[in-house]
């Protein structure tokens, strides 16, 4: 794989995918240092968002430690030189959450769906286009549909207006040649100018290879987390993706050593428990289920006593896409049932 | 019996589902329905089954209103048009029953407040959302026991059940939702929550409701008036069911519901479109029921 001379731009996850495996209990003093200490870093851009985006605070997903408002207006003072990005999933946040968070000082927004449900984006696409604002279209579970399915949802996004499109791997299942087929796909057939970007999950350890792959087809936005703290086994970790990059000759402007103690000196120590490929965070790459649903399904298996590798293959198997957090309980009640009836 | 003319207004997957139901009705009797697209498959369906059609909008209609007594229409538009709609319509002395999310007049979910209307000479009710028709009864169920001091849905439709109305403004769900959560539920605050899931088959509609009870949950209580409350919903969508709980987790209560539809127009799967036009027809015949006994009469308002 040849990526030499190749420029991209490096997109810190920690402070929003991260929040799933915080709980979404990170204070603003944690997020303040590690905004500050990224962008200290030379991370072009830094994502801060409940972990399932503006207005995700609820029984669903979990109530935040602090608003969104909260977060992005402690933080934003503290960033010189990156973006700051924040989340926004239409279902879940509305165009009032995403004109605070342009109050705040984002620069960019990411409107993330379902990669088969691009249209329901267009308000919050336009809105943030007329707010002048760096959009983004991203679309979720990408390993479910192929090529051609990805590329009129796209397209859909392009024509609302985002100028960088994602292809993204929530349940940390593809393959690195999932990523070639989809990424180029996607790439030859979006204006030249609009951006392509790349999210991967660590679920099968390939957030690396993977996110290389997607550079190799084209892409110039790469998603990452210090020390990899996000949903699942994580996100690609970023300063290993960084060290990997520049071995390759690709440019990211990060400097490796100051990423990596953001990584060890202030993400580990956060940390409640290890980003690691357990029993749980395998099952999820392995049957593509959405990263975010390891706590909830370790949470009811210790409340109904059913065994949460087999919940999440569950929830696979009935085909439940991200935000489908309450059919976790919901599966863990019906297979309690299936058991005590035996 | 005498009826209730009718028109329908949007020929889309609500649209198209309410015209079923009110072929069946005892009260209402549908003469029109609207679109604005000659080749739609709502209004070819229409025509077969013998109602006149336009597919110049409400404008097209309009002209036909006094002719042919139309006392009530239904809009199944969008919340963007539904203003301009309501006011045609009314000016032609006509009821408006609201199955956008526009929420121009009060909400209304009957088995919680359709009696509320009753005697108000109300001339446009919303019917919220399928997803607020599904849930709002269960928040409602919880908060004549106990104070629900938040009241969270997640209302969870197959991807082939929403239209495009319904995706261009997506928001609108959210926030009509959240608001009736509040207003007819009794939460002291709302949320609401939609995910669309593309799986296939697809999948029924589910509803969750989360509400968090002031001070401990009186769980016996609660349980019987949620009980009763699916009742209520079932003698107008029969499948309406409990799925799992109630779960009483600290001042937690939470239900899961499944929502089967009766396969009007779009299969089994798609409860949210029957919840929703079984909703807004049996308001619609409430008001029927009172034009034809003489508790409401209707004139033209000014335009």
């Amino acid at each position: 794989m040849n990526l030499s001379g190749k420029e991209i731009i490096i997109h810190d996850m920690s402070l929003r995918d991260g929040m799933h495996a915080k709980r979404h209990q990170i204070t603003l003093d944690q997020m303040v240092a590690v905004a500050s200490a990224l962008d200290e870093a030379g991370v072009p851009m830094i994502e801060v968002t409940h972990g399932d985006g503006l207005a995700g605070a609820s029984v669903n997903y979990g109530f935040p430690a602090h608003t969104d408002e909260e977060y992005l207006r402690a933080v934003r003072p503290h960033v010189k030189n990156a973006k700051i990005s924040a989340l926004l999933l239409p279902g879940i946040g509305t165009v009032p959450e995403l004109e605070m968070a342009a109050d705040c000082g984002v620069d960019t927004i990411r409107v993330a769906t379902h990669c088969t449900e691009a249209d329901v984006s267009e308000q919050h696409i336009t809105k943030s286009r007329e707010l002048g604002l760096d959009t983004v279209g991203f679309l979720m579970m990408s390993h479910m549909v192929g090529p051609e399915k990805l590329i009129e949802q796209a397209k859909l996004m392009e024509g609302y207006g985002a100028n960088c499109i994602y292809v993204t791997d929530s349940a940390g299942y593809m393959l690195p040649e999932d990523v070639t087929v989809r990424l180029g796909a996607v790439r030859d057939a979006l204006q030249p100018e609009t951006e392509l970007g790349f999210h991967g999950h660590h679920n099968l350890s390939l957030g690396v290879i993977n996110s290389l792959a997607a550079v190799e087809a084209g892409a110039n936005r790469i998603d990452g987390s210090a020390a990899g703290m996000g949903a699942g086994a994580g996100n690609t970790p970023l300063e290993v993706f960084v060290a990997v990059a520049e071995r390759m000759g690709v440019e990211t402007g990060v400097d490796l050593f100051k990423l990596m103690d953001v990584a060890e000196d202030l993400i580990v120590p956060m940390l409640d428990q290890p980003i690691r490929v357990d029993r749980d965070a395998l099952t999820l790459g392995y049957a593509g289920v959405y990263s975010s649903f390891l706590l909830f399904a370790k949470r009811a298996q210790q409340r109904y006593g059913v065994s949460s590798r087999d919940v999440l293959v569950e929830l696979g198997k009935r085909g439940m896409v991200g935000g489908q957090e309450d059919m976790i309980e919901d599966v863990a009640m019906e297979m309690a049932k299936a058991q005590g009836a035996n | 019996m005498n009826k209730i003319n009718a028109a329908l207004i949007g020929s889309g997957n609500i649209g198209t589902d309410l015209l079923y139901k009110a072929l069946r009705s005892d009260w209402i009797n549908p003469v029109w329905m609207v679109g604005i697209d000659e080749a739609s498959e709502g209004l070819a369906r229409a025509r077969d089954l013998g109602l006149k059609t336009t597919h110049e909008g409400v404008d097209g209609l309009v002209p036909h209103m006094r002719e042919d007594n139309i006392q009530i229409c239904f809009d199944a538009t969008s919340a963007y048009v539904h203003g301009e709609n309501n006011r045609k319509v009314q000016a032609q002395g006509s009821i408006m029953i609201d199955l956008t999310p526009a929420a121009i007049g009060p909400f209304c979910v009957p088995p919680v407040n359709l009696k509320d209307h009753v005697g108000k000479r109300e001339l446009n009710v919303n019917m919220v959302t399928c997803g607020g028709q599904a849930t709002i009864p269960m928040v409602a169920a919880v908060s004549r026991v106990q104070l629900v001091a938040y009241g969270e849905i997640v209302a969870t439709v197959s991807s082939r059940s929403a239209g495009p109305g319904t995706r261009k403004n997506i928001d609108e769900f959210t926030q009509t939702t959240s608001g009736a959560v509040e207003k007819v539920g009794g939460a002291r605050k709302g949320k609401a929550i939609i995910i669309l899931n593309p799986a296939e088959p697809p999948l029924m509609m589910r509803d969750t409701v989360h509400c968090i009870t002031e001070g401990e949950p009186d769980q016996a209580a609660i349980t019987e008036s949620i009980e009763a409350m699916i009742k209520e919903v079932q003698k107008y969508v029969p499948g309406y069911r409990l799925k799992n709980g109630p779960v009483f987790d600290g001042n937690r209560v939470s239900v899961f519901m499944e929502v089967e539809g009766l396969g009007d127009y779009l299969p089994k799967y798609a409860g949210n479109l029957d919840i929703m036009t079984a909703a807004g027809l049996r308001t619609a015949e409430m008001f029927a029921e009172e034009i034809i006994n003489g508790t409401l009469t209707l004139e033209a308002a000014s335009a």
